[in-house]
């Protein structure tokens, strides 16, 4: 969703459930997105059982950012969708 | 007027207004319509439903649509009784409900009907939705009908008759080059940059109200009985839920006795996410890459999943997946034994109905319904290579030369 624009980029903001494989979940992820792509991460739901689970998260920040950090994480073998699950329908 | 309420969120109840809205901005659940049903009950009898059209807008009254309808003559498709896939699977009461024999051939234009509906009355000109085909082709149709644009998004590797299927109506096609997941990705922002009605997505709490005409038209054309038991597909989980809920409502307004129907949900072993969570005992459904022929039905991360799984462990029923080999098979026999020709969704249902009457799940006795949601004339090349005619000279010595006479 376009909120407004700051310093010529698009400011944006995502939904996006991430879910989390047990090969990746003692890595950091949901911090180093922040940190590296300057997007702010708020965890709004989360079911974690063991060594797998999902997270829902919001980001905020500049589109292109947020885009980054979301072709990023899927880099690293970690599912990503949108909140309400699949959208392409039989 | 309708007697729909207010939308409520499935899991926290929240309340929002009748708006076109998805998700619960608390718990980001699904949203659904809540309605007033001891009004409705005052109004709607056996008699009064007998007396509206041959159509699904016969239960207007239990839909949360306020004017006029955008219809294209979809519903009451017939509910066979099939002695001869009975006798085969060992059921003395079984019944196809042949959902195929719909205005674009299949269920979806139930779902669309009353979505482009709500679409028109929220003053959208314009809707849309990301597809393999059925729900695709059903919007353009609808859309048409209704005066509104439409632009529909597919997978480029769509079957060719499903993309005839919906080109004929004239949407903005757009073939997305890509996986199923960027596809997936792409739609997600698109719907936040438009304001269009996206049908299954801001306006999915009513698409999903037009699912339950299918379990009222069953419930009424067995002379207001529930099934013992209902074998349906999943893909996104939500027609097996709403099959639940609408007994659940004629049960609740008195025109079926107390619902006590089981109900078992089939799904492709090549994209089970569901089945594999009822299976395993849990209630997260871990999403799947899609591999299968019954692309209809590839839904690997479904947004009714959780609540589909439910139905099918608060029922008494069960889960069960099937090859696609299975499927093929499943396809010829209700083909060769009822006349009846399904696209891959109903292969699945029918293989996995084999499979729950071979194992004794579901008994011989059992009233027992299989929901068949799509024609197999959209997906006819997964039976093309099965194809053998009897090649001839046009002289009867050869007729009868190669039937060995």
């Amino acid at each position: 969703m376009t909120l407004e624009r700051i310093s010529g980029g698009q400011y944006g903001q995502a939904r996006s459930k991430v879910h989390l494989s047990p090969k990746l979940i003692k890595e950091p992820i949901i911090h180093k997105l922040g940190q590296r792509f300057k997007v702010v991460t708020n965890i709004r739901r989360a079911d974690i059982n063991g060594d797998k689970g999902w997270v829902v998260l919001e980001l905020e920040g500049e589109e292109e950012d947020i885009e980054r950090g979301i072709v990023w994480v899927t880099g690293k073998g970690v599912r990503v969708d949108p909140v309400i699950g699949d959208i392409v329908e039989g | 007027m309708s007697y729909a309420l207010a939308l409520r969120c499935r899991k926290c109840g929240r309340e929002y207004p009748l708006e076109p809205l998805n998700l619960c901005d608390f718990c980001f659940s699904p949203l659904e319509v809540s309605y007033d049903y001891k009004s409705i009950a005052k109004a709607v009898s056996r008699e009064e439903i007998a007396e509206g059209p041959p159509s699904m807008w016969r239960y207007r009254d239990l839909l949360p649509v306020d004017g006029d309808v955008v219809d294209i003559g979809t519903g009451f498709t017939p509910l066979v009784k099939a002695y001869n896939l009975g006798q085969e699977l060992g059921l003395d009461k079984l019944y196809i409900k042949n959902d195929c024999l719909n205005p674009t051939y299949s269920f979806k234009d139930r779902v669309v009907s009353v979505a482009i509906t709500k679409a028109r009355e929220f003053g959208f000109d314009t809707v849309a939705c990301a597809s393999t085909g059925n729900l695709a082709a059903s919007v353009a149709a609808h859309a048409t009908k209704a005066n509104m644009k439409s632009y529909v998004f597919v997978p480029f590797d769509v079957e060719p008759g499903k993309l005839t299927g919906i080109a004929i109506y004239n949407p903005v096609l757009v073939t997305v080059n890509g996986s199923y997941d960027d596809v997936n990705r792409l739609c997600s922002q698109l719907t936040q940059r438009y304001n269009w009605g996206f049908i299954n997505i801001n306006l999915r709490p009513y698409y999903a109200e037009g699912s339950k005409t299918l379990g009222y038209e069953v419930a009424e054309q067995l002379g207001w009985l529930a099934p013992d038991c209902v074998v349906a597909p999943a893909a996104s989980g939500l027609l097996f839920t709403r099959i639940w809920k609408d007994l659940d409502e004629l049960s609740m307004l008195g025109l079926v006795q107390p619902v006590n129907t089981h109900m078992y949900l089939t799904q492709a072993a090549g994209c089970s996410p569901i089945v594999n969570a009822f299976e395993a005992g849990i209630l997260q459904v871990h999403p799947v890459k899609p591999n299968t022929i019954a692309k209809s039905i590839a839904i690997g991360n479904p947004a009714d999943g959780y609540y589909a799984l439910r139905v099918a462990r608060q029922s008494g029923g069960s889960a069960c997946a099937v090859t696609d080999e299975e499927v093929v098979d499943g396809i010829k026999l209700l083909a060769e034994t009822e006349g009846i020709f399904a696209e891959t969704a109903g292969g699945v249902v029918i293989a996995g109905l084999r499979k729950l009457t071979t194992s004794g799940i579901i008994k011989r006795n059992e009233l027992t319904v299989a929901f068949i949601t799509g024609a197999g004339l959209k997906t006819q090349e997964v039976i093309a290579q099965g194809v053998h005619p009897l090649v001839i000279q046009p002289n009867l010595e050869s007729f009868e030369e190669v039937l060995g006479k």
